[in-house]
């Protein structure tokens, strides 16, 4: 008894089979062509979501009605059109450019070009800002002559004295600071020189 | 200064947008048959199936099309409004029991007063596609060339007919 249930439960998937779900409509490559241009529309009620996707009971009946049209050998074109003047260009996911639709196909350009020119704008002003501070003044060029010409205490003061005057130098050493008096300066003034 | 000056006006648009945009309702999707005919149909009426109905009938006058349908609870707020206008005897309404059992409209408007000078059944839901309807209710105001002239989507409230359904009635009457 207990093996004979056993082997009746585990028929029960045999009995249960479903068949195949049934096509919603009798034509395949119609309901293809449907649901391809329903996919580019919108359902009313549930906003977000495809003519082709939803389950809204106006998106069925829509879908019944562009299923018909199709029959009726309609385009996709015309029944498109059908819709638009009963719906309005909201139920396009693709709007049409019209007056009103301009800021929408044209404000992400327009912002594009914005951006582009205050970059553009900006990187100009940050070069030739550059270029000027590149170039020595006529006191800078008098001071490095200063520098290079003089005996090497006084080219040490006149440094100290611009590096006081400009705070980085005074916080980092300088790489080469110039010789002390009297520890062979004289020798590498020359080496320098020759 | 000047250097706020900038930021300070693109967060001035930015606000003026989002002001309007979010203030927007995006259920309330702009109808293009405002400025065009109505729709022609023939629906059985409601009460007697055998007779029909058709807008052509109403030519020549200024009439409200409201549809509704038993399942809709924002129907059953507007009704009594509807009902109050129908006491007036201002202007014909005429109703449209929208994808709806014939019994239960007809028990439905038992419930909650007549207002409609007739109703029409579309249980198919067919002419509400003509006439762009997705969710009930939804009212047409329709003058007497048969144009329609306003379409309130949504439940009409006593303030939407205060303001802008009783005076439009008015001045296309006085037309």
């Amino acid at each position: 008894m207990k093996y004979l249930s056993i082997l009746l439960l585990c028929l029960l998937p045999v009995f249960s089979y479903a068949g195949d779900a049934k096509d919603m409509a009798e034509d395949p490559v119609l309901e293809k062509r449907m649901i391809g241009l329903a996919e580019n529309l919108r359902c009313l009620v549930c906003q977000n979501e495809s003519l082709a996707s939803s389950h809204a009971e106006l998106a069925e009946d829509l879908r019944r009605e562009v299923r018909e049209q199709m029959r009726k050998g309609m385009n996709d074109k015309e029944i498109i059109d059908y819709l638009v003047a009963r719906y309005g260009d909201f139920v396009l996911y693709d709007p049409p450019v019209k007056k009103t639709t301009l800021i929408l196909w044209y404000s992400p350009f327009v912002l594009l070009l914005i951006g582009a020119g205050t970059l553009i704008h900006k990187l100009r002003k940050r070069t030739s800002q550059n270029a000027e501070e590149a170039e020595l003044s006529a006191e800078d060029t008098r001071r490095a002559a200063e520098l290079l010409n003089q005996p090497p205490e006084t080219a040490q003061r006149v440094a100290e004295s611009s590096n006081q005057s400009n705070g980085h130098s005074a916080r980092f050493p300088h790489p080469n600071p110039l010789p002390q008096a009297g520890e062979g300066a004289n020798e590498s003034l020359r080496d320098t020189r020759n | 200064m000047t250097r706020f000056i900038l930021p300070f006006i693109i967060f001035i648009v930015l606000a003026a947008f989002l002001y309007v945009g979010l203030s927007l309702n995006p259920r309330e999707v702009p109808s293009p048959l405002i400025g065009k005919a109505a729709p022609a149909f023939t629906l059985p009426q409601l009460y007697e199936p055998a007779k029909q109905f058709s807008p052509q009938d109403m030519k020549g006058k200024v009439w409200l099309f409201n549809v509704w349908a038993s399942w809709c609870t924002a129907c059953a707020q507007e009704h009594p409004l509807f009902v109050e206008l129908a006491q007036r005897n201002l202007v014909p309404i005429v109703g449209m029991d929208y994808k709806d059992k014939r019994e239960n409209g007809i028990e439905w408007l038992r419930r909650g007063g007549e207002a409609y000078n007739l109703v029409v059944s579309d249980f198919d839901g067919r002419v509400g596609i003509d006439y762009g309807v997705y969710g009930v209710p939804e009212t047409y105001l329709i003058d007497k060339q048969g144009i329609i002239q306003y379409k309130q989507i949504g439940a009409v409230t006593p303030q939407v007919l205060r303001e802008k359904i009783l005076p439009l009635i008015a001045e296309l009457q006085a037309k």
